[in-house]
């Protein structure tokens, strides 16, 4: 029992990450039906920026000026990071996307898919190859309860991650610009006839999609703390397919699914050997996606799509 | 000013319009002109123009290494290339044309292969200067079948299908072991079960049977994604090329994630040719047919379509696993290209890298897939020397495409054979002219 509640919380991490990112790919999806084949590499820069605004304000606390306890260095790196990470969001829109609103989607993909080859590759160019590793803000403290050890750090990920959503969801659910979004999302030809222009829709969610990136790159470098260029291929494809696990355009859908993937993995390495891990979590999505086609959440649509 | 400007422009127009009547087996044969002549003297007026040798690939890596050296590379593609391809397409175009209309007496085939010939003669020779140059054709070959057999699912079915690398390592892994464990004495699969002097006769086969792993992988794809329209394939063609990578990655038996070697050398450039243009041939022939246009049919309206009495369940599957095939004939190509294989060639990169192709070339569109194919190789060739920032100006180019031609270079456009073997006569079009105006 100690055993399976110990992985439990591992798997609850793990999947927080995911949830994190596939939230991304779930808002653009939703809005937009194209796929940001660049999320994970703005995982990877919103990882970076966080690097370099911990390792900032880590420096400025240490002159003196403006002393800084660790948590309130990891929360502004959190928000600033957030805030800085979003603007790559919006400038892949705006290189990747707009340029390409009436053209195949498919388009829209390899448009995606490149930027994220630059963004990996102006890293390695402007970095270097070595790795960099991500400053550590607050001191591990391990509690045991019942033989079950959890760290602060694991807490704090899995805290702050379920805060981002609810966050989201809130915002989604109850603000006149999440009605908006909402909108869009259920239909992108009648809604900008109602004076709801899908270009700031569109800025929005890449915005929100890229912010919560960033917030994923951080918890992961906090609770990994090695960073390279090409961190962020994994878990962006792998995060995409669980945001179409969890449904299109559902945001809870997209979260429940990013927690499923991560148990999956969890599990399957602890009874097989972790080489398969791979091979098992995508065969078992496979075999999810065979009986339900739309995802957990997903409503079935026939819209035609401008393939 | 702008007189002599538009001077230059007219002298530049009339000029051209000589070479507008030149045949396509004009270009080729100066093609292998040029490449006879390199052979001959290309080393030796590399020296005169101050470069150690001959350069590898129409002087780009030298350029790009060492600048100071622009200028002996544009005068050594101007003088090895250009000029001899010109002048023998200017020198023998009246013949050659009547020679390419006496061809068409005979049918098209007879003609094909001619032109097919002169254009075999001169990469053979073009890429006999050294291996590198071998290696780079051949590359080039095989990405012109895969781009193909992508176009078929993602221009002319209109899917987005990502599985792609995974056809193609089940297509390399199947011949791979096939050929090794049939012919080649060794380490892996012990002594060879037939003689392997009839290897090389038998590689068609085990190249078929390759792709047909790679189809029946296909199916997998294709039945729980064809029963709803979307983005359904998008997705399960990409778990399933992470489950193929995966799956090998975890088969001890053939290497594991340290990749399989000792595939017998039996792809040389006449074979790999050869596939190529078999593969281009019957692929062309397939979008052309009666299921080509109903693959369009199919793509433009699955409804209409069906109301048509397409059946766009079968004509997806067909076309799908059709697809499916040539990348597997095409990674069992590579595997012996290479002479060997490993499970992380087929991940992530290899998918943008086929995407980047057939986007880059044209969707549907046999002629913009070549196009796409050998552009895209040769400028990753190309801008080799510029290391990291290749993967900058690559993906940029792209974009660019995307975005001023967001179904490709040369898109939606059929690939005529007939129409491009035809002799160029001027008078025939003026007397075109004259009837069609009158």
């Amino acid at each position: 029992m100690a055993f399976f509640l110990q992985n439990l919380i591992n798997a609850l991490q793990w999947g927080s990450f995911y949830a994190l990112i596939a939230l991304g790919y779930s808002m653009v999806y939703s809005v937009l039906m194209l796929f940001n084949f660049a999320h994970g590499d703005i995982f990877m820069t919103g990882s970076y920026i966080g690097f370099f605004v911990a390792s900032g304000l880590i420096a400025l606390s240490a002159t003196g000026t403006v002393a800084m306890p660790g948590w309130l260095i990891l929360l502004l790196t959190i928000l600033i990071s957030m805030f800085l990470t979003s603007f790559v969001g919006i400038a892949v829109e705006r290189i990747g996307y707009r340029p390409l609103r009436g053209a195949p989607r498919a388009s829209a993909a390899i448009t995606g898919l490149m930027i994220g080859i630059i963004l990996e590759t102006g890293n390695l160019a402007l970095l270097g190859a070595s790795r960099k590793k991500f400053p550590d803000l607050i001191e591990t403290q391990t509690f045991t309860f019942a033989g079950v050890s959890v760290t602060n750090t694991k807490i704090m990920i899995v805290a702050v991650s379920l805060a981002l959503m609810l966050a989201l969801h809130l915002f989604i659910q109850r603000t006149k610009w999440g009605m908006a979004v909402r909108a869009m999302a259920y239909d992108f030809f009648v809604v900008p006839l109602m004076g709801v222009s899908i270009n700031t829709i569109a800025v929005l969610t890449f915005a929100i999609g890229s912010a919560l990136a960033a917030a994923a790159g951080i918890l992961f470098g906090v609770a990994y703390p090695i960073l390279d260029p090409y961190m962020g291929i994994l878990f962006g494809w792998k995060a995409f397919v669980a945001a179409i696990l969890g449904g299109r355009g559902s945001v809870l859908g997209a979260a429940l699914a990013g927690f499923l993937l991560g148990f999956i993995e969890i599990f399957v390495a602890i009874i097989f050997p972790s080489t398969v891990r791979d091979l098992i979590a995508y065969s078992i999505i496979l075999l999810i996606l065979t009986f339900r086609p739309h995802g957990f959440f997903g409503e079935a649509y026939s819209a035609q799509l401008r393939l | 000013m702008t007189s002599s400007k538009s001077g230059v422009r007219q002298w530049v127009s009339k000029t051209w319009e000589q070479f507008t009547t030149v045949p396509m087996l004009g270009w080729l044969l100066g093609a292998l002109v040029a490449a006879i002549l390199e052979n001959l003297v290309g080393n030796t007026f590399a020296r005169l123009v101050g470069m150690s040798k001959a350069p590898v690939l129409f002087g780009f890596d030298i350029a790009l290494k060492t600048p100071l050296l622009i200028p002996s590379a544009i005068c050594y593609v101007l003088v090895i290339y250009l000029l001899p391809v010109f002048i023998v397409a200017r020198a023998l175009r009246d013949p050659l044309n009547k020679l390419a209309a006496a061809l068409l007496k005979y049918p098209i085939v007879v003609s094909a292969i001619v032109h097919l010939g002169v254009l075999y003669a001169a990469l053979h020779i073009w890429s006999s200067l050294n291996d590198y140059r071998a290696l780079v054709v051949k590359l080039i070959l095989i990405a012109v079948i895969l781009t193909l057999s992508l176009n078929v699912v993602n221009g002319y079915m209109g899917e987005f299908s990502c599985s792609h690398p995974g056809f193609m390592a089940l297509g390399a892994y199947t011949a791979s072991v096939l050929s090794v464990l049939f012919f080649v004495d060794g380490s892996v699969f012990g002594d060879a079960l037939l003689p392997p002097a009839i290897g090389p006769f038998i590689f068609p086969l085990i190249l078929i049977l390759g792709g047909a792993v790679a189809a029946l992988g296909a199916i997998l794809v294709a039945v729980p994604s064809f029963r709803t329209r979307g983005d359904y394939l998008a997705i399960i063609s990409l778990a399933f090329m992470f489950i193929v990578k995966s799956l090998i990655e975890n088969l001890e038996i053939v290497g594991g994630p340290r990749g399989f070697r000792g595939q017998p050398d039996w792809a040389n450039l006449p074979t790999v040719f050869a596939w190529t243009v078999i593969s281009v041939w019957i692929i062309n022939n397939f979008v052309r047919s009666t299921m080509g246009k109903a693959l369009c049919a199919v793509r433009d309206g699955e409804l209409a379509a069906s109301s048509m009495t397409v059946n766009t369940s079968k004509t997806k599957m067909i076309a799908f696993l059709f697809g499916a095939f040539w990348a597997g004939v095409a990674g069992g190509l590579f595997a012996h290209v290479l002479r060997y294989v490993n499970p992380s060639t087929f991940g992530v990169q290899k998918l943008a890298e086929v995407l980047a192709m057939v986007y880059f070339g044209g969707l549907n569109s046999v002629v913009g897939s070549i196009f796409g194919a050998v552009g895209f190789t040769l400028l990753s060739e190309a801008l080799r020397a510029l290391e990291l920032y290749k993967w900058i100006i690559i993906p940029v180019l792209l974009i660019l495409v995307m975005i001023y031609r967001p179904t490709g270079l040369i898109a939606f456009r059929e690939f005529d054979v007939s129409a491009m073997l035809q002799p160029k006569h001027k008078k025939e079009k003026e007397v075109d002219d004259a009837a069609a105006s009158s």
